[in-house]
This record gives structure tokens, sequence and C-alpha cells, in this order.
């Protein structure tokens, strides 16, 4: 860190920038140097201005993106103002965040060779070019596998070598964890830090999976909160300023833990990371904080709402989707359904629904079985509610959209109304009642959607990926919805393979992986099984590390109490406003 | 869900190790050739000449079948229709009249009739299996390549290599949608009317559209900062060297081309044979 001769990389000077379709400046007063070879970390809540930054280091500013652009950005010494995003992007290499839709090829050579074919390259020379860059990325046996063959984390690797390709300089990840599952996104970054310490890359960021991101590694965090910078600091440095909480970003948990059991986090402990803790200066205090935490409070038996018998499900005869699933769910229970992609959770919710009929085995609601029952019918005891709001909406107006259902029904008009206020108000939508759906925010639509399921008065819902995407503080806001509508009486199943969901607001999750149920328990029991959290692609939660490093006797019970103490520290939040 | 355009399946023949740029030659040479010509003779040359392509591809009846019956289809309405709207352009044509039987005063069946409409059904049976061999044949990927290769433009030419890419997608995309507003009450089976199923697919088609301009916001974002679009030209990944097999079969369709030319202007002296004179 010492100011030897680092030769700076990336300098902004008194940066301003101002989409022009916005009212105000997105980024002010910029003031940043990144140095070759650095890795770093930008974090910030959703709309902090983070992406912006990113695209305006990439060219996408103001090259897509139009604006003005004021005070100075240097990379590489040159002003960016000067390039054209086609100079900038043989600097600067982008992987986007969705890494399906960045997917330009029909096969995986094809995509990797992109860049080379817009530049010309011989055949020759590139077909060896991809072969090297494919074997960085471990993608060399599949150069002629298509798209879809490929899971998530295989596809990040392939936008990955599409960059390396140009031989950039700097590397800029925008939100590489968004759509990979907890141990995919744990290969993600290892792959990042290897290509860093490799091939001396200068590696750059944007996330919002702090704790994540921090299993390897990182030289400093720049958090961006407000379209300034908040914080530029060492990982150390930053999680013992407890400056994250405050902004919307969710801290390691660890990190959290120490806090409440009361150790002053200072910058010399090392807790940037979870491996490089001083654990002998925090370990007592640990201790006595799991001493003091009492059991949990005793389960209430309800009764049962719905429940999987057996059920298997093939497309084809040769491949199994789901094979003999048993579960119970009880009513007003909230639970987390989790698994890898392709692992079957999605066609689980299908075949709930309806979409698809089930091959074997019955689904009983309350007691009855579905079998027969139709699409149309089942939703009115079982919404769905999709990842992608943008896939549900259909109708301009919120109040229209809302009503949908009900009007395809035949319900009268005033009766219309009234169910409408009703599930607007639950959503706290009740102001947009007259609004157009533009302009909502994503999380807004998100509650238009479940709004609309609402008004068919349905007792289960099930949501594919509620928070995906979304940084702390709208995520918190849409789980805090979906957790006063369990407490007003609808059974909610989620979809997700966001630990953090799973074990703040799931008592209850099912592990489905390769088709067959492999875990059912609470969440703090599944987070802490290594062979389940292993087959299922899951990670075991940094509060179980610390707490077996820390030599606490029940490390389990550790998790689960430290879930409480939260969900009570929550709680007087509320009451104290 | 493997929702594919053309099932692509690679094999290892003559047709298939032919570049892409060569079947496309292949097939317009061919196709004018015999669009060109209203000699039955000859027409009936190409056929045999497609059928024996069509072997040699070692595509299977099953993979066309669906096409094939479209196809036919097309052409039995196509007959009908020709009779019905022309029945004398034949002899219009040919200049000669040999009835065969009458139905009406207006719809006399001549040897001329019969013979302008069924070389006009063997033009199109010899062009559609050349068609279909085109697109089975070639790997999807090859065909941007192929099309900027005769010289369009290559920003068109990856437009429909795109679309060929996402093709799948927006079905999948499609079908969820569709799904998640059936399960609002959409009811899209035939149980409904159809003025209400056409009514129902505009509530599908709205968040298709959206989900679909999002999609190429990425897609558009990915290419710029990939250099889409930098330079006049670009190379293709995919493009297959042209070999010596490559040059003989286009030899041979522009011979074939050729011929339709030759057989136009100095043995019928007009694009009709005319056996009736």
């Amino acid at each position: 860190m010492e100011g030897t001769k680092r030769k700076p990389i990336i300098e902004f000077k008194d940066f301003q920038f101002h989409y022009f379709s916005q009212a105000e400046p997105t980024l002010y007063d910029i003031n940043l140097t990144i140095y070759e070879g650095e890795k770093v970390l930008i974090v910030g809540p959703s709309g902090s201005g983070k992406s912006t930054l990113g695209n305006c280091l990439n060219g996408l500013i103001p090259f897509a993106y139009k604006g003005e652009i004021q005070g100075s950005l240097k990379i590489n010494g040159k002003e960016t103002r000067d390039m054209n995003i086609f100079q900038l992007s043989k600097m600067v290499g982008t992987v986007l965040q969705d890494s399906d839709g960045q997917f330009i090829g029909l096969t995986v050579g094809e995509d990797i060779a992109f860049a080379l074919e817009n530049d010309c390259v011989g055949q020759k020379e590139m077909k060896e070019t991809v072969e090297r860059v494919a074997k960085m990325v471990d993608m060399d046996q599949l150069l002629s596998s298509s798209p879809f063959e490929l899971s998530g984390g295989q596809k990040q690797r392939v936008a990955f070598a599409g960059v390396m390709v140009d031989d950039v300089d700097i590397l800029l990840f925008d939100e590489p964890l968004a759509n990979l599952d907890p141990a995919t996104g744990k290969t993600a970054i290892d792959l990042i830090d290897q290509v860093w310490k490799n091939y001396n890359k200068t590696v750059i960021i944007v996330e919002h999976r702090l704790e994540d991101v921090l299993y390897r590694d990182v030289d400093r965090i720049i958090v961006v909160n407000d379209g300034r910078i908040a914080a530029d600091m060492s990982p150390d440095e930053l999680i013992a300023a407890n400056i994250l909480p405050k902004l919307g970003i969710r801290e390691p948990l660890y990190a959290t833990a120490l806090k409440y059991a009361g150790v002053q986090v200072s910058a010399d402990m090392r807790p940037g990371r979870l491996e490089t803790l001083d654990i002998d200066r925090v370990k007592d205090k640990v201790r006595q904080w799991a001493r003091e935490q009492k059991g949990t409070a005793e389960k209430r038996s309800r009764p049962e709402i719905l429940r999987a018998d057996h059920l298997s499900f093939q497309y084809t005869k040769k491949r199994k989707i789901l094979q003999d699933i048993n579960f119970v769910i009880e009513a007003g229970e909230m639970v987390s359904i989790v698994g890898t992609n392709g692992a079957g959770k999605s066609t689980l919710a299908k075949v709930i629904c309806g979409f698809v009929t089930e091959n074997q085995g019955r689904i009983l609601f309350e007691g009855n079985d579905l079998k027969g029952k139709t699409i149309k019918e089942r939703s009115q005891m079982i919404g769905y509610v999709m990842q992608n709001p943008n896939q549900m909406i259909c109708k301009p107006m919120i109040y229209d959209e809302v009503a949908l259902g009900l009007r395809i029904r035949g319900v009268p008009e005033e009766e219309i109304e009234t169910k409408v206020d009703k599930a607007l108000k639950i959503c706290g939508l009740s102001p947009f009642k007259k609004w157009p759906v533009s302009a909502l925010s994503f999380g807004q639509k998100k509650r238009v959607t479940i709004a609309s399921m609402l008004v068919l008065d349905p007792k289960v819902l099930i949501l594919d990926e509620p928070t995906a995407g979304q940084d702390y503080r709208h995520y918190t806001e849409i789980m805090e919805f979906l957790k006063s509508l369990n407490s007003q009486g609808v059974t909610i199943l989620m979809i997700t393979h966001d630990m953090h969901l799973m074990l703040e607001y799931t008592p209850h999750a099912i592990v489905i992986s390769g088709g067959k149920k492999i875990g059912d328990a609470s969440a703090a029991k599944i987070l802490t099984d290594e062979t389940i959290t292993k087959e299922a692609n899951l990670k075991i939660t940094s509060l179980y590390q610390l707490a077996v490093m820390c030599g606490v006797a029940d490390p389990h019970g550790f998790v689960q109490n430290f879930i409480n103490y939260e969900r009570g520290m929550r709680k007087d939040e509320k009451q104290a406003v | 869900m493997k929702s594919k355009l053309f099932d692509y399946i690679d094999r290892d023949n003559v047709i298939y190790n032919l570049s892409g740029l060569t079947k496309l030659i292949c097939f317009i040479a061919m196709t004018f050739a015999v669009m060109f010509s209203y000699d039955i003779r000859f027409i009936l040359c190409v056929m045999a000449l497609s059928a024996v392509i069509f072997a040699a591809s070692g595509l299977e009846f099953r993979q066309v079948r669906l096409m094939a019956v479209y196809v036919v289809i097309f052409l039995a309405i196509n007959f009908v229709l020709t009779f019905l709207f022309s029945p004398t352009y034949g002899t219009e044509i040919y200049g000669t009249t040999h009835e065969i039987f009458r139905f009406s005063k207006r719809y006399v069946v001549t040897q001329e009739q019969l013979l302008y409409q069924i070389t006009k059904v063997a033009k199109y049976a010899s062009v559609v299996p050349l068609g279909m061999i085109f697109l089975l044949t070639t790997n999807p990927s090859e065909f941007a390549a192929s099309i900027n290769r005769i010289g369009c433009s290559y920003k068109a030419a990856y437009a429909l290599s795109l679309t060929l890419r996402y093709f799948p997608d927006t079905i999948r995309d499609y079908q969820d949608i569709s799904l998640a507003q059936q399960s609002r009450g959409l009811d899209m089976s035939k149980k409904e009317k159809l003025g209400v199923r056409i009514k129902n697919m505009m509530n599908i088609c709205v968040p298709l559209i959206f989900s679909t301009l999002d999609r190429i916001e990425v897609i558009s974002n990915a290419m710029d900062l990939r250099g889409f679009g930098k330079k006049k030209k670009r190379t293709w990944y995919v493009a297959k060297k042209l070999k010596k097999q490559d040059w003989l079969a286009m030899i041979l369709a522009l011979a074939v081309f050729a011929a339709s030319l030759c057989m136009t202007w100095f043995v019928n002296q007009s694009r009709f044979y005319n056996p009736f004179v």
C-alpha cells in the first residue's frame, strides 16, 4: 500500500455525470485513483450510482446512455471522452451481469471469438486464441456447446473468456454473483482471483453481495452512496468502521455476529475476511454471548395446507425431473425451496400450480387431491408470482392490472373495486391506485404482481426468486412485506438460492437436488449441514464457521440464536419508530 | 427444453461438409434455373438431381415430414386455384387447344393447361427439397457467415444469426408468460371463443414484448462492448474454407443455371417448351 511507484491506471478527477433523461446528476465529485494490478470492489445500494460508475469506465456512457460529463476520467493516461467505445473496449473488458443475455454466439467457441471476428482476425489465429483463452477458464472441452446446454456458471465463464481474448488490462465485473447459486458464486470469485494473480490484470468488481466477494482477497473497497464516494478503504478498515449498515448494505454475517457479541471490531483484528480474523481476540466474547442466548420458542402445531405425496414428474422417459418428493407444509408457514439451477425446484412449483401434470403421486391441498383441477381452479387456492414482474404485467394501469384476474372471472365491477382496494392496501400501493405501471420502481412492480394474485384470495403464494437482483434495502423491503403478508395468514413458498433470505425469513427450508428431496428442516440446520450444502450447491454460513472457530459448544444453535436475536432487534426498532 | 428452429444434426457426408456459402450459392443458382425455365424436361432433370442430393445428404424423411405435408397442401391448393381462375392460360401460352373434356363452358380441361400446371407444380417440387437441404444441412452458425460472404451487409447477416440465437429464448418466455397468465384465469384452451382467445393472446404479447426489449438492451450493450460494428468488414469463426468440392459443386450449379438459359434461348426460343406445334 505504501506509495512506491505504483502506476495509476484509472483516474477520476472532479468527475460528474448527468443522464439527459434525469433531473439530477447521478455522480458528483468523484475523485478516485485505481492503480495498475489492484483488485477493487465497488459496493453501494441500488441507485447509488455504482453501475453508472462502471459504465463510465467501459464506455457505455456516453456511447449507449447519453448524458453530460464534467471533470476528467483518464484510463491509461488518456481522457475517455476523446476515445470511442471500441478503443475503450481494448483496455477495459466488461463482463455483464446477465450471463445468458450477453451470450451472443450460437456456440461457446463463436461467442468467445466474437471480439476477434469484429477485429477481422484471420480464422487460424482466431481458433488458436479461442482455444488458449477457453483453457484459461476451463471451457475448452465445450467449444461447440450451445448456450442451452450450459449452466449459469459456465455461461459466465464464456463471457469472461470473451473479454479475455482482447488481452485487456482492466477487467470490470458488473454484479458477477447476481444470477449464480452460492457455490457457483464462490467458484466465480475464485476464478476472478486466479486471473488477477496469474495474468496481472487490474480487476474491478461492482457487487453488493459483499461477503461473497470477500471470500478472496480484495485490495480496496469503494463505497458509493447517493452518487458520491462514501468510503475508500481496505476491507479490514471498512468492516471495523461500521459504515455499511447505515447505507443499507449487508455486512458479512460473522461481522454482525461479532458486533452483537459486543466485540469492539478494529482494523488490526483483520476482520475483512473470516480467514484472516484474529480469533483469539474475539472468541471469549462470542462464547459468552452464545451462552447468554436462550433457546428458541416452542413450535406451535398448525393444520396442514399442502402435502406432496410420492410426487414424480418427467418430461421424457429418460430424464426424471422430480423423483418421489414428499413434504408437508403447514398453514401460515414461510418456506424456502432451494437447490441448484435445474435441480427441479421450478418444476415442483409448476406441478403444484398445475402448469404440468405429475406422472406419479399426489398433491393434497387441505387434504383434498388436486388431481384434475385446472390451472384456473388452482389459482384460487395457490398464487404463483414470477421472478420478473415485466413478464407478468400486461395492463398499462395498476388498477386494471390488479383487477384482471377478477374481470376474467366475471366478478361484478363494484365487488372488484373493494377487492382491488384491499389488495392494494395490503401491498402498500393504495396511493398509486390510479397510476400507470410504468411510473413504478422494480420493487413496486413486484408488489403489483403480488397484489394481482392476492385479489384472487389464494391461501398459498409461490414466489420465484422474489428478491433476485435487489440490494439489501429493497430486499428487506420486499421480504418484510412478505413477512407481514404471512402474518396475516398467507402461507408463503419461495424458490430461492439466496442464503440470507433462507436464514432470515424462512424457518422451514426444503432442499431439492437432482430431482430428489435431500433436506427438509430449519434453514439454520440446512446451512450448517456440510453434506446437504455441498450437494445442493449452497454454502455453509459464515456464522457457523465463526461459531466453530470460536469453539462455541452448540454451533447449530448459535446460528438459530443469531437469527432470533436479529429478529428481536428489528422488532424493537419498529416499536421505537 | 430445447426448441430449436431447425433440427440441425451434424453428420459427416459430402453435402454436410460443403461450406454454407457453397450451399447457398448452389441453392440460389438452381432456384433461378428452375424458376426461369418452363421446360418440363429440364425441370424433371433438376427434380431428379435434387432427389439425388437429398439422398446423398443422409437426411431422413421424418425430419422434413411436417414441411413436406405443408408443401403438398400448398401445391394442391395452388393447382386447383390456378385452374379455377385461369382455366385457359395454357392455351394462351401454347397457342393451340387440345381438349380432353369439359365441365362447363368456362372450365375446359386442355392438354395445354394440364402441361402448364404440371410444369408449375414440378418447379416447386424440385426447388423445395433444395431449400430444405440448405436449411437442414447448414450449421445455423454458418448462415450469417454465408449470407455475408455473398455480399449482404454483415450487420444484416448478424441480425439473422441473433434471431436464431434468441428464438428458443423467446419461445420459452412465451410459454412461461402464458402459464402465469393462465393461472390468473386467462383461458387459452379451445373451450374459449376464438375472439376471447385472441384478446387473451394480446395479454401475453405485451409482457413478452417488454421482456424482449430488455433482452435487446443487454445484447446490444454486450455487442458494443465487444467491438461490433467497429470495422467495415469482419471475419467469421465458423466460416468454412472453400475446398475443391465446393468449387465443383458451384460449377455444377452454375452449369445447371447455364443449361436453363441455353434451353430458353437456343432450344425453345422462349421460356416455354411447346410440344404442341
